[in-house]
């Protein structure tokens, strides 16, 4: 049954809220931190119980937004058995950590920060067990990852800590990348991102040919996640985080992420030779492998790191297997595995928070001296070894029987062999934790005298292991309802029969179990020579291949990175421009063509001239780029001829705009050129000179024929929709003008803005180049060439200002008319621009500035402002941000006219054009005064400054 | 004609990409220069040529060219000069800081009065 649930995203959602809380409440106290996430955590645990009951009665509970419907993404929540135990461990461990970690954080640690990742962690766990969209799995999967980063890296003064975070974060995120696709291709086959239907399209995804690299690449995620052979070795080292974060990430969730994983995807890609093959063999090995590690480590955190290994090696290898019993014994298992491991890892870090070592050598002889904790840890570590009458047996015991009946390759002996070795490994280390930590005499020599905690310490490992004793007793009474729906969640069907109890007649697994036991005290016995012999073999060291690798990456992405991009310009310049060429030959060779059918324009004699001069044009300035003032001429002609390309082919506007912009662009160039050296040496050699040539005509080849392919050819263009609605929607007859303060008014906003800031980015450049080295060098400048003595000649200044009026009203005029005609705010704004320009240049900058009253500063930002309101007015109607309005006047005697908001929304534009143009020009002119040119008192006037000696 | 237009986009973006690989900033500029020419008309050619058919309407006439490249190509053409604006300050403020216009100043060429 599928039911809605509403607290199913609140229960999703609380950890992410209740994140905020500890890093504020900390200036409460370290007690108001940790209340309130335990408060969090609480409440969603409270939640989750409220829904347990439904779920156990078979219902799947489930909560749906639509997020990005169109990639199949959707924030869509399912609560099924498997979701309750997980969520249930997420919650419960955490409540227990939180109140460990209370306790275990010194003053000096920052509490409010730890319980902010903690509960992030937590919600990104919970997010990914809650998940009925693979999509939203993934984001929650590579959030995990993140914020165990932050968790691992929590002591940013150990660089143990840090290097361990690292190599989580590229174990697991590596993993994570490879599932992405593995989960895409999945998602791909079932037609949908969302679980419940991926869950049943099992057959379809078994028999797809994409199933094989699905299953691997969703594995990888999956191995890497909860430390797989041969990616376990991360985990060992991520053991460099406080204990808490160990306990919580290594028992309950981040490592049982992986695990879940698989049992999720159960129902569609267990079964397969390919899974029983993959999935049982490297849990086998992982079990046995991290078994045999974990006996000889004699950091107590590593001890447990690598049993965690070994017993995440068993529950893959049980899911492995593939049956539906096997299912059930690995649910088992994650059951009990939690349990007893996160309070062995508690034990651990009240052994090393009351004794200052975790080291087993130096360690001993705890029992008489830490009491309360040596029974925690006695119970819990035998439950891992698999002893009657705690849970740890049961599941043990199951997992024996199912392997004492599977066949690897015909060989009916391998697989029960080997498992009992790793069971017997685990008796093994279980119980050197025991013997070599608190069993024997005390010693003397411990770094600080042991003694049991407080309550607040050992109350949650104790909680665990009273659950520990009381699931080993009554299996039946305490988690059997749990298994059955979850096993029944993991296999999407019916189970077989089974019982979980305590003694089920002589099985294999009896006599397997008997000689793990009796195998593994041996063994202990044996530990001393056996450590030797271990210590004295010579083995792979992870961390050294995975530093190798990451450095060796690194420098091969160092290697790329300053072959393509050496700092200068012309170098990847030139790799972008042959790469692009190369790209466009590549796709334009695979296409198909078809001739072209528009018929093509005549051409005049005076077009062909026009195309003449600019060939000659272009081809000059490459040839006499050395000279610097010959090529700015060149360029001006080059913008000249382009303008009047535009009036013959019916742009006025493009036009207007081009050969106002010419103007503006060629003074900055001269102001610019007056201060740079006027000619460019030779540099660069012949062949250098080829090479650039070839990549230079290339391109342009390549462009004209890409042009000239298109311009005969015909095409579909949105603008009929423009050239419809101007008058009737716009109230204007200029289209382009229209478009651009109506239809398209953002862009145009977004534009008026960019040139805002570039006419104060230049401006603060200029500021900040008038200050230091560059204003000294100004200072002492002498210009490299005889200069005019008449600097504001007479001519210059009568002729400006008699033009002056009648270069406004043309600006003005264009302005007005722009609606209906060529012209508008941009070209106005040049003409306007230009307009003063011409009193600067006659009069001289500084003289002119002195003149002009408003700031151009104020301008840019009146004129963005002025476009902004009155894009904002029409809010206030109610209609969508930059939406026009207009209508006609009539009082006679005047002439019938028009008035629109978007006239205003032009004037915004005319003020920011004006205000940036200025400003730029005004900026660069500031050069020449800093360079030693005195402002003159009269409008025209002589140079005052003497020759320049020797010229 | 379209041959004409085509050809002097081509010409245009030869001279454009010569211009910015050599080693000075001001032959940079001036071939940023070119390439917007370039770019500006081949953007504009998108709508296709046409002749005495301007974007604006009229009674009786139904045969307007495409005007919606001209608007992108309008606010192109003034973006472009504000983008000229910026890059030649910084080259002039590199220039007068270190007494160099070569586009590749390393840290060691500081300073040479």
């Amino acid at each position: 049954m599928s039911q809605t649930s509403t607290l199913l995203p609140l229960i999703a959602a609380l950890p992410f809220v209740g994140a905020l809380l500890p890093g504020l409440m900390i200036r409460a106290g370290r007690n108001m931190a940790a209340l309130s996430a335990a408060f969090a955590t609480l409440l969603a645990l409270v939640m989750l119980l409220i829904e347990a009951p439904s779920v156990m009665q078979g219902n799947v509970l489930r909560a749906d937004f639509e997020w990005m419907p169109i990639l199949g993404l959707n924030v869509s929540f399912m609560l099924d058995g498997l979701g309750l135990l997980f969520a249930l461990m997420i919650l419960g461990v955490g409540l227990l950590i939180i109140l460990y970690a209370r306790y275990y954080l010194s003053r000096s640690d920052p509490m409010g920060q730890f319980y902010t990742y903690l509960l992030l962690f937590q919600g990104a766990m919970l997010g990914i067990v809650l998940s009925n969209n693979v999509l939203l799995l993934l984001i929650f999967w590579e959030l995990t990852s993140l914020s165990s980063f932050l968790l691992i890296g929590y002591w940013k003064h150990l660089p143990a800590g840090r290097q361990g975070a690292r190599m989580a974060l590229a174990v697991t995120g590596m993993g994570g990348l490879a599932m992405i696709g593995g989960m895409l291709i999945l998602g791909d086959i079932a037609g949908s991102y969302d679980l419940d239907v991926i869950l049943t399209k099992g057959a379809e995804i078994k028999a797809s040919p994409l199933y094989l690299p699905a299953l691997l690449l969703i594995l990888l995620g999956a191995f890497t996640k909860s430390a797989q052979f041969p990616f376990h070795f991360w985990l060992p080292h991520a053991m460099a985080a406080p204990t808490p974060v160990s306990a919580y990430l290594h028992s309950a969730t981040m490592v049982k992420a992986g695990i879940f994983l698989m049992a999720r995807m159960w129902p569609v890609l267990a079964g397969t030779d390919a899974w029983f093959y993959i999935v049982a063999g490297t849990g086998l090995v992982t079990m046995v492998v991290g078994a045999s590690i974990a006996l000889f480590k004699n950091d107590l955190k590593a001890l447990l790191a690598y049993s965690t290994v070994s017993h995440l090696g068993l529950i893959t290898m049980l899911l492995g297997f593939g049956t539906k019993i096997a299912a059930v014994a690995a649910v088992f298992h994650i059951i009990n595995h939690v349990t007893f491991k996160a309070a062995l890892f508690m034990s651990a870090g009240i052994v090393d928070h009351s004794v200052h070592t975790r080291d087993i050598k130096r360690l001993g002889g705890l029992a008489a001296l830490m009491p309360i904790t040596a029974v925690i840890a006695t119970i819990t570590a035998l439950s891992m070894a698999g002893i009657p009458f705690l849970n740890g047996f049961l599941s043990k015991e199951m997992m024996l029987e199912e392997a004492a009946h599977t066949v690897w390759l015909d060989n009916h002996w391998l697989v029960p062999a080997l498992a009992t070795f790793g069971a017997l490994l685990s008796v093994a280390y279980s119980l050197r934790y025991i013997m070599h930590v608190f069993a024997g005499k005390p010693r003397n020599d411990y770094p600080a005298t042991p003694h049991d905690p407080g309550f607040g310490l050992w109350a949650a490992p104790a909680f665990l292991a009273v659950l520990v004793v009381l699931i080993g007793i009554f299996p039946q009474f305490m988690v059997d309802p749990l298994v059955a729906i979850t096993a029944g969640a993991v296999t999407g069907g019916d189970l077989p029969h089974y019982e979980l109890k305590i003694w089920h007649g002589l099985t294999p697994a009896v006599y397997l179990s008997i000689i793990a036991v009796g195998g593994g005290a041996l063994l202990l016995t044996q530990h001393c020579w056996l450590a030797r012999l271990w210590d004295a073999t010579p083995r792979p060291e992870a961390k050294v291949i995975f530093d190798a690798l990451v450095n060796g990456l690194a420098k091969l992405a160092n290697w790329f990175t300053g072959a393509l991009h050496n700092g200068a310009i012309s170098r990847y310049l030139a790799i972008f421009t042959a790469a692009s060429v190369g790209l466009g030959v590549i796709v334009f060779s695979q296409g198909t063509h078809v001739a072209g059918t528009r018929e093509l324009l005549p051409v005049p004699p005076l077009a062909a001239m026009v195309w003449v001069m600019l060939v000659v044009a272009a081809i000059t300035v490459v040839v006499y780029h050395r000279a610097r003032f010959l090529s700015l001429v060149l360029i001006g002609i080059i913008g000249i001829t382009v303008s009047l390309g535009f009036v013959y082919l019916s742009a006025p506007d493009l036009a207007m705009t081009q050969i106002s912009v010419e103007i503006v662009t060629i003074m900055l160039l001269l102001l610019a050129l007056n201060f740079l050296p006027k000619r460019s040496p030779i540099e660069s050699g012949a062949a250098r000179r080829i090479r650039d040539g070839v990549i230079a005509l290339s391109a342009g080849g390549g462009i004209a024929a890409l042009a000239y392919s298109f311009m005969i050819r015909d095409f579909t263009t949105l603008s009929d929709f423009y050239i419809a609605n101007s008058h009737s929607g716009g109230g204007g007859d200029n289209v382009v003008n229209v478009i651009l303060v109506d239809f398209r008014g953002y862009d145009t906003f977004g534009e008026i803005i960019v040139l805002g800031i570039a006419a104060l980015t230049i401006f603060s450049l200029m500021e900040a180049l008038l200050v230091g080295k560059a204003s000294q060098r100004l200072a002492t400048w002498v210009h490299g060439q005889k200069e005019s003595k008449d600097r504001h000649p007479m001519m210059n200044v009568v002729v400006t200002r008699v033009m002056m009026p009648i270069a406004i009203m043309v600006g003005v005029f264009i302005f007005l008319r722009g609606h209906n005609q060529p012209g508008g705010g941009f070209i106005a704004g040049l003409v306007v621009a230009i307009a003063l320009l011409m009193q600067y240049m006659a009069s001289g900058f500084s003289w002119a500035q002195e003149r002009q009253r408003i700031e151009y500063h104020t301008m840019v930002g009146v004129g963005v402002l002025i476009a902004a309101f009155t894009g904002a007015g029409a809010l206030l109607v109610g209609k969508p941000f930059l939406t026009s309005a207009f209508g006609y006047l009539d009082y006679p005697p005047l002439e019938k006219f028009e008035w629109a908001t978007a006239a205003l929304f032009d004037l915004g534009v005319f003020l920011t054009v004006v205000g940036a143009v200025m400003l730029t020009l005004y900026s660069f002119s500031r050069i020449s005064r800093r360079a030693g040119e005195v402002t003159n008192v009269e409008a025209m006037d002589f140079d005052p400054r003497p020759e320049p000696e020797g010229k | 004609m379209e041959f004409l237009v085509a050809s002097a986009i081509g010409v245009l973006t030869t001279a454009g990409v010569y211009l910015i690989l050599r080693l000075r900033a001001f032959p940079v500029i001036l071939g940023t220069a070119m390439l917007s020419y370039a770019v500006n008309v081949f953007l504009f050619s998108t709508g296709r040529l046409a002749v005495n058919a301007p974007p604006i309407l009229e009674h009786g006439v139904n045969n307007y060219t495409d005007p919606l490249p001209q608007a992108l190509v309008l606010t192109a053409i003034v973006i472009s000069f504000a983008m000229t604006a910026v890059v030649v300050m910084i080259a002039l403020g590199a220039f007068l800081e270190t007494g160099d216009d070569k586009i590749d100043i390393s840290d060691d060429s500081e300073d040479d009065t």
